[in-house]
């Protein structure tokens, strides 16, 4: 067989399994991915698919029994909000108001239940200036 | 100092834009323009290291009248963090970004002073584009200026997350950064040896070091990161492909790739095309992941913000790929190789397939990284992929790599006959068949194939290196004598650049038998336990000693003491805690206010060589949380009386003002006091990591190599000048 011809053929072998992987890559990336859901579009989701469920903590709402923590989340304008049970790792930054990424399932109980360390928090930007201020924060003068 | 910092800002920008202007018009050679664009490019750094230094005077003196300090630092903020708060900023990370640029820019220059003629002012007027970019960006855009001043000046400031003051937080960003800038110089070179149609290897020859700078940078970037992921976040892991960690792992894999093909172009001439692609993706690669951070196009734990600057990188990103595919496809009749393969056993071969493994591993990060953006194209959802897909693909890539770090560098250049690869191989091949029975039989490694076959193929390319190492010693011996040691170190360093990369293969072998060890034979145990208790994990019997609690006036530091026993013996005591930050810049704290900042995790480590034995704690401060809601309402009332007084007589405000925050400190120490006494059930995550340490050991190892193989040596040194003389000489001759 002559060089060049010899070149062509391992170029279109290449090709073709570079075509081939791109071809699985995108097929598995669109069975495998979860979608992300707002609370008040899960409220009349089914039970039993996964979803990864974005939102803000509900102030006031965390509770901790065991190794269970049970809060709300609420969408990012805060209308309306889904009961959650969460077991595994929680971020340091977790705490009420924050925006949280949770993949879990809805229950037939129409609580959200997360899988194990996959509670992700969005830090309070270091970009973004944010000077919490706190009512109740008592001010002494000196 | 405001006024100071401004105008230097100001004239960088203007200085900047006259580099790239006397270089352009210095291009023909004119020497008197070039010099001059060479002097404004140290002048540009000057200028930027002022811009740093005026900022760093107002951080370490509290000068709250520079917005820049007053977000990121406080009066109380440990010194340490004060000179590295700049660059938890926005503006103070694009000051960094322009400021490192100006001092690659300036070694690149100095180091081409008399070399590359043409390409030169072309790789000037590129550089000083992308920095004239970024002190633009600071002057011209949004809220990002480092002199923005506050008038009047607040007493203090908001302070610097406590999250974010951890050692390895502080020189991670720099490190990255370095890493993403020291990438401009090869590409603003490849630039001005396209546009001149300087296409042999020269341009490369006085990049590489540079390309090898940034590819070090940015593996330390990335290493630190991980690092502090694993010991100061509390889940344990040290890699979560988040769409920021992504980001910064696709330029240093493009940036592998690259530093391999060159190779192939100075020895063989060829890869012309692929070259000046590849450096071409991993700048924009670089410039995605500084965009990746500033844009909140996609959700990640990294912090960002909605900031003013990602759409013009955007647009920088776009003007460099469109810029660069001109450029590259008007001149594909000089990219033309010089010669053609000669067969597929032969190291170019090697390094093309290493190089599309390396592509096809960018490729696959780059798809899930942006499947969320992709999705909500396709089908209108914002659907994202997990850890486990990423993995799918990424760990039978990784695999065949290891195999490849092994064979790569043993064949020769243009052919291998069998006869000398069965001479080269039969050790490795025969050590790794070894390994892989010895592990299957002794360990449970066979439950997971892929790490098995890692763990081979990690010992064919260790004892592939190794052999190369002995052969090269076993020559010098022959030649000079002395001990096999000294003629190993001989060798070595008459060859830095070969043997530095033989390490670095190395290193990056062990690196990833400890990734493949540690993800896939960990045990990872969420257990409660009350003090007293105690419980068993794989070798481990594990007890809850008693709770600590701690107070300052910054935190609470809640914790436990915990007793680990193997085989009946102490094996650590560990003290995981869990802190609880008052948010700065609050005049006065109430004792739950200790609950409304940021809260972090201090791991308990006991590191082995074997094994990490890896424990962090999650405290349930419900309680506490009620016991502060009644210390405050009665330190409510104590101030209510003391305001009074106050009222009445003036003169006692000092006074008030100690004796409540005395009796803050004394209600604190008592809720402290409390929890060590009454603590309730804490649930704990215990990880055994196995080989995890090797992770570090490997990167540390390949941070050697890569050293070594910047590094160089006396010879080459011997040869630049010789060959500045020569050049030296040719031009005086010509002139006569």
């Amino acid at each position: 067989m002559d060089p060049a011809r010899k070149r062509q053929i391992r170029l279109g072998v290449a090709l073709g399994v570079a075509v081939l992987l791109a071809a699985a890559l995108v097929y598995t990336s669109f069975s495998a991915s979860t979608e992300a859901r707002e609370p008040s579009q899960l409220l009349s989701a089914n039970p039993g698919k996964t979803y990864e469920l974005t939102g803000k903590v509900v102030p006031g709402s965390i509770e901790r029994s065991g190794d269970e923590l049970r809060f709300r989340v609420a969408d990012r304008d805060g209308s309306r909000s889904l009961p959650v049970s969460y077991r595994g790792a929680v971020p340091d930054p977790f705490r009420d108001g924050r925006e949280i990424i949770l993949t879990g399932e809805l229950s037939e109980a129409g609580t959200f239940v997360g899988e194990r360390d996959t509670l992700i928090t969005k830090c309070p930007s270091k970009f973004t200036e944010e000077a919490e201020e706190d009512p109740e924060h008592v001010v002494i003068d000196e | 100092m405001i006024e100071l910092g401004s105008a230097a800002l100001t004239l960088a920008f203007l200085t900047a834009l006259y580099a790239i202007v006397a270089a352009l018009i210095g291009r023909d050679g004119d020497r008197r323009w070039i010099e001059s664009s060479r002097r404004a490019v140290y002048a540009l750094c000057m200028l930027l290291t002022l811009c740093v230094v005026v900022i760093e005077i107002a951080f370490a003196g509290d000068d709250f009248s520079f917005n820049i300090v007053q977000q990121h630092s406080s009066i109380e903020t440990p010194t340490f963090y004060k000179f590295t708060a700049m660059w938890s900023s926005q503006e103070g990370s694009l000051l960094l970004w322009a400021w490192v640029l100006s001092i690659a820019a300036s070694a690149a220059l100095f180091a081409t002073r008399a070399k590359l003629r043409e390409i030169v002012p072309y790789a000037t007027a590129v550089m000083m584009g992308v920095a004239a970019f970024f002190v633009g960006l600071m002057l011209f855009a949004k809220n990002v200026n480092p002199f923005a001043g506050l008038d009047p000046a607040p007493a203090d400031g908001v302070g610097l997350n406590p999250l974010l003051q951890h050692p390895s937080m502080m020189v991670h960003p720099p490190m990255l950064y370095s890493g993403y800038v020291a990438f401009t110089i090869p590409f603003a070179f490849a630039v001005g040896a396209l546009i001149t149609r300087r296409l042999d290897a020269a341009w490369i020859r006085s990049t590489r070091r540079f390309a090898l700078i940034a590819w070090a940078f940015l593996g330390i970037g990335l290493l630190l990161g991980a690092r502090w992921s694993y010991t100061e976040l509390g889940w344990g892991g040290y890699w979560a492909w988040d769409p920021v960690e992504n980001a910064a792992l696709m330029p240093w894999l493009m940036g592998t790739a690259f530093l391999h093909s060159i190779m192939v172009q100075e020895k063989r001439g060829m890869l012309k095309v692929w070259n000046v692609s590849l450096i071409v993706a991993t700048f924009s690669l670089a410039l995605l992941g500084t965009f990746l951070v500033r844009s909140g196009v996609l959700q990640s734990i990294h912090a960002f913000g909605d900031s003013t600057v990602g759409p013009y990188i955007l647009a920088l990103i776009g003007v460099v790929l469109i810029g660069s595919v001109v450029l590259i496809s008007s001149r594909l009749d000089d990219l033309r190789s010089e010669r053609r393969m000669d067969s597929l056993a032969s190291r170019e071969a090697v390094f093309m397939v290493n190089n599309l493994l390396l592509i096809g591993l960018c490729a696959v990060i780059f798809w899930g990284t942006f499947f969320p953006l992709i999705s909500e194209l396709f089908t209108g959802d914002r659907a994202s992929l997990a850890a486990p897909w990423f993995d799918r693909y990424t760990t039978p890539l990784a695999i065949v790599l290891v195999l490849f770090t092994g064979i790569g560098p043993l064949l020769a250049w243009r052919r291998v006959s069998w006869r000398s690869a069965r001479r080269i191989f039969i050790w490795p091949a025969a050590i790794a068949a070894l390994a892989a029975l010895l592990l299957a039989l002794t360990t449970d490694a066979a439950s997971n194939p892929w790490a098995l076959a890692l763990f081979a193929f990690g010992a064919f390319a260790l004892t592939g290196l190794a052999q190369e190492f002995w052969r090269g010693g076993a020559a010098r011996q022959a030649v000079s004598g002395g001990s096999m040691a000294v003629a190993m170190v001989a060798v070595a360093a008459r060859n830095r650049r070969r043997y530095g990369g033989y390490i670095v293969h190395a290193g990056i072998a062990v690196l990833l038998i400890g990734i493949a060890a540690s993800s896939s034979f960990q045990t990872n145990r969420d257990v409660s336990l009350r003090p007293g208790q105690s419980t068993v994990v794989n070798d481990y019997r594990i007890t809850y000693e008693r709770p600590t609690a701690s107070v300052n006036d910054r935190a609470f530091t809640f914790g436990a003491v915990l007793d680990v026993k193997k085989d009946g013996e102490r094996f650590a005591l560990l003290n995981p805690t869990r802190r609880y930050f008052r948010p700065t810049g609050t005049p006065t704290p109430t004792v739950r206010s200790f609950f409304a900042g940021e809260s972090t995790s201090e791991v308990g480590l006991k590191a082995g060589f074997k094994s990490d034995f890896w424990t962090a704690v999650q405290t349930d401060i419900s309680g506490i949380e009620r016991r502060a809601r009644m210390a405050d309402e009665r330190f409510r009332e104590v101030m209510a009386v003391l305001a009074q007084r106050v009222q009445r007589d003036p003169a006692q405000a000092p006074a008030a003002a100690r004796f409540a925050r005395d009796v803050l400190d004394r209600t604190a120490g008592r809720v402290a006091e409390l929890y060590s006494s009454q603590a309730p059930a804490a649930t704990f995550r215990v990880i055994v990591n196995p080989l995890v340490s090797w992770m570090w050991i490997g990167a540390l190892i390949a941070l050697i190599g890569a050293l070594i193989a910047i590094w160089p040596s006396a010879e080459a040194r011997r040869r630049r000048v010789t060959s500045l003389y020569g050049a030296r000489l040719g031009r005086e001759l010509s002139r006569a």
